[in-house]
């Protein structure tokens, strides 16, 4: 089923009989593979008003990133929470969609500095399982008014809802980025000088650490935005407080620069590996530790060491093994485990009575949350 | 302002159920005499007042969970309370309802640097959040105006904002995680020291849901590195139009400043009169600040005051010392004191799109004269967070009632231009029977129904957010 408008949306959900798996682009593989009628986004699409003056920008949830991502640079702005774009990762083709990305909350390495993709979700209008066309927030940066069902929208993989259209604050682009390098620290130094970096004033947008190339030479990445002067600035500042922790380069090519950090936002390195893929979400200084006990093949820290990346044989269940470690892990390539980290009792009942209130039939990508 | 009759067996029972809190919590936590409950019957809204069955102060976790099991079994409404700043009423109790104030629970309970975080009780004020990591080089970001008051468990309850979310966001973006009691007693934890939820986002929907869904007795807030300095500029315009085009302009040149300000005409002459911080005679003034070096703020300010200068300005000032960067906010931050100093005075919160800014002022001064009501306006002109000020006499009888639909009025402007009716004080009661200007019902059902998960009974803080009819049938099972 392809709605060419929310209406059409609303009337196909209204009307369905049966379990529907939810796709934008489908490549993300949102819904679990089964045998269900699809619902395909794809056709809501176009940009529906975009202020750059106001920092606003309102699309239909099938509208592709691409699109936004171009309309957004012929203003010299961003999506700021850089979307992932995860189809080499995935083994997957199609156009990641808008929808997708606020679906599954996606946000890149600048995550860290300035927030998820539900940080900057301003207003979400969805279908719901019974076919209702609903909303809540809206276009304007500042908003209380009633319950923030945005943030619930964002990361509810379609279990909620439908979205039809979202709207978000952009940014500006920044003139100039650099990347500050460290090679050859273990973790838990990597992790240590993630934190001081972040702990400092000089406004570091990105922290990631991993292994590059055939030489598993172990390199720690910090990026810098902003104004040239800037950047130089807080790049030759970064190199004094640091310099304890070894030698810095900085590296000031752009384009070696985007590179750099969309190999750490697409996870790259992953994509031609066979293994299952996890994303695991701990404190910073927690996350060596568990690494080391991991069973990994490979891993790759972003957001300071918040962020574990997870190449691990299909037999591994990390879950088991991270057991007395705060945080969670979403299984996002593979088979054989939930995609989902398990909750605590009292909070699966809320989310399912939440599940039930907005798709009482069960109909909306069933059995993918929980 | 219409409120729920109070359920006359809670009234009845009275006796026991101070008798049963009392069981449960230290000597002098309960209160009930009229002249202790006092100072708790309305918040900063005080227009409205009612006294409350009792008032708790528990001093930990585990007290509220037993309060609250008790008022669950009694079947009595529960007002959560922070610190009473609220200007839209959260916590106005009704006479059946027992107060929950969460003050006496201040601790710090972990300060975390390297992982750039702090645990704290939620009682503890907003300003000694930062207070306590401070001397470190550290600070919580959000920043309402009454931050020297106010708790962080209702800057939860209303996501609060301030003047600094153009750069680092409002509550919302800046918690981590919450301890909080279901009202049946139950404890659960939300989020943590990690980032993002693992399933829904259940943290998202508690920050900014008004005391309704649990009491949140802790919080994991997200510390950041103070910046090596900040310095603003002020601009003045003789045109508001103009004004918000110089803010468009300097958003759109990729200069994100940490805050920018704007004072219009009656705003500008009230604070003036009262604090003497030498502002120019003109339509509007904008105060924009940015941070970072010393180096860095120029370069910053020099691309601003570029683009003001192609505007126009009728003055411009730019800080070159903290003394002068203190005289430039001097104004800005006693404008809710002079505003005072003329009359009592409502303070709205409604939120625009900021291309709409000029055709909104120019209704909300039309307005002011078919009412015969002062207003003033003090906005957040980055995020079009809007802080009208109507003076009013609330001695003179009627004045009140016309103040109100005044506000009212321009609420409901601010929804028609693509806005919302509050940016960053919440609904409590002041806007609750505005929300049908904004929300469809199904739009208004979708919400009452998360209640529903989180509190069955429609105990918590019942009567606030959403209008009274609408709830009704959830508020009497």
């Amino acid at each position: 089923m392809k709605p060419e408008n929310e209406a059409e949306l609303a009337q196909m959900v209204a009307n369905a009989n049966a379990a529907l798996q939810v796709v934008g682009g489908g490549s993300r593989r949102i819904g679990l593979p089964q045998d269900c009628d699809h619902l395909n986004t794809s056709l809501l699409s176009g940009i529906t008003l975009y202020e750059p003056g106001a920092l606003t920008l309102v699309a239909q949830a099938g509208t592709s990133v691409s699109e936004i991502e171009k309309a957004l640079e012929s203003e010299g702005q961003r999506l700021a929470f850089e979307p992932a774009d995860h189809r080499a990762l995935m083994q997957t083709k199609g156009m990641p969609t808008i929808g997708g990305i606020v679906a599954t909350n996606t946000s890149g390495p600048r995550r860290i500095s300035v927030g998820a993709c539900r940080d900057f979700l301003l207003g979400v209008r969805f279908v719901d399982g019974m076919g209702r066309v609903l909303k809540n927030g809206g276009r304007v940066m500042k908003n209380v008014t009633g319950y923030d069902l945005v943030k619930l929208m964002a990361g509810s993989y379609g279990t909620l809802g439908v979205l039809s259209e979202v709207s978000l604050k952009v940014l500006p682009i920044a003139e100039r980025a650099a990347t500050v390098t460290i090679a050859g620290l273990t973790d838990v130094q990597a992790v240590r000088v993630m934190s001081a970096a972040l702990g400092s004033p000089y406004d570091v947008t990105g922290a990631a650490h991993s292994q590059v190339g055939d030489s598993a030479q172990a390199l720690t990445m910090l990026r810098l935005e902003g104004f040239e002067g800037s950047v130089t600035y807080r790049a030759q500042k970064l190199r004094e407080l640091l310099a304890p922790f070894g030698s810095l380069d900085i590296v000031t090519d752009d384009t070696k620069v985007q590179a750099m950090w969309r190999r750490v936002r697409d996870v790259e390195g992953f994509a031609a590996k066979t293994g299952n893929v996890w994303k695991i979400s701990v404190k910073p200084s927690d996350a060596p530790e568990l690494v080391a006990r991991l069973g990994a093949d490979e891993v790759m820290y972003d957001w300071g060491g918040g962020l574990i990346w997870a190449l691990a044989p299909t037999e591994i269940d990390l879950r088991a093994v991270m057991a007395g470690t705060a945080g969670h892990a979403t299984l996002v390539r593979g088979e054989g485990f939930a995609k989902f980290h398990p909750e605590p009792a009292a909070v699966a009942a809320l989310s399912a009575g939440i599940r039930q209130k907005f798709d009482p039939r069960g109909f909306l990508n069933p059995g993918l949350m929980g | 302002m219409q409120m729920p009759i109070p359920n006359p067996s809670v009234l009845a029972n009275k006796h026991r159920i101070v008798r049963r809190l009392s069981a449960v919590l230290p000597k002098g936590s309960v209160l009930d005499d009229l002249m202790e409950t006092r100072a708790y019957e309305c918040d900063a809204l005080t227009a409205y007042r009612c006294a409350p069955l009792a008032v708790v102060l528990p001093a930990s976790t585990k007290e509220v969970a037993a309060v609250l099991r008790i008022c669950f079994e009694e079947g009595v409404p529960v007002i959560p309370r922070g610190s009473g700043t609220s200007l839209a009423g959260g916590a106005l109790p009704t006479a059946d309802s027992v107060v929950l104030g969460v003050a006496k629970m201040n601790d710090v309970i972990e300060v975390d640097y390297e992982n750039r975080f702090i645990r704290v009780q939620s009682g503890r004020t907003n300003l000694s959040v930062s207070g306590a990591v401070e001397a470190d080089g550290f600070f919580y970001a959000p920043d309402p105006s009454s931050q020297l008051a106010c708790a962080i468990a209702g800057n939860i309850a209303m996501n609060s904002g301030g003047a600094h979310c153009l750069k680092y966001g409002v509550t919302t973006n800046n918690l981590l995680g919450v301890t909080m009691v279901m009202m049946d007693g139950e404890i659960v934890e939300f989020g943590g020291a990690h980032l993002d939820a693992g399933g829904l986002d259940l943290l998202g929907i508690i920050c900014g849901s008004e005391g309704q869904l649990g009491v949140v007795t802790e919080a994991t807030l997200r510390i950041l590195r103070k910046p090596e300095g900040a310095r603003p500029v002020l601009i003045g315009f003789d045109d508001n139009e103009v004004a918000g085009a110089c803010v468009s302009e300097i958003i759109k040149a990729g200069v994100l400043p940490v805050a920018i300000e704007f004072m219009d005409r009656p705003c500008i002459r009230a604070t003036e009169a009262f604090a003497g911080a030498g502002y120019p005679d003109c339509e509007a003034l904008l105060i924009i600040e940015v941070e970072g070096s010393p180096q860095e703020i120029d370069a910053q300010l020099a691309r601003i005051t570029e683009i003001a200068r192609a505007h126009n300005p009728v003055e411009l000032r730019e800080s070159k010392s903290d003394e002068e960067s203190a005289r430039i906010w001097l104004g800005r931050k006693s404008a809710f004191g002079a505003m005072g100093q003329i009359n009592d005075y409502m303070c709205l919160d409604g939120t625009i799109p900021v291309s709409q800014l000029p055709l909104v002022l120019r209704r909300i001064s039309e307005m002011s004269a078919e009412y015969g009501l002062d207003v003033g306006n003090v906005f957040h002109a980055g995020d079009g967070n809007m802080h009208p000020l109507i003076l009013f006499d609330a001695n003179k009888p009627g004045d009140l009632e016309k103040c109100e639909a005044f506000g009212a009025d321009i609420l409901r402007l601010c929804v028609e231009v693509g806005g919302c009716l509050t940016g960053e004080h919440g609904v409590g009661i002041e806007k609750r029977d505005l929300m049908i200007d904004q929300y469809a019902p199904d739009d208004l059902n979708i919400q009452m129904a998360v209640k529903d998960v989180f509190d069955p009974k429609w105990l918590l803080n019942p009567a606030k957010v959403f209008p009274l009819a609408s709830s009704e049938t959830r508020r009497s099972v």
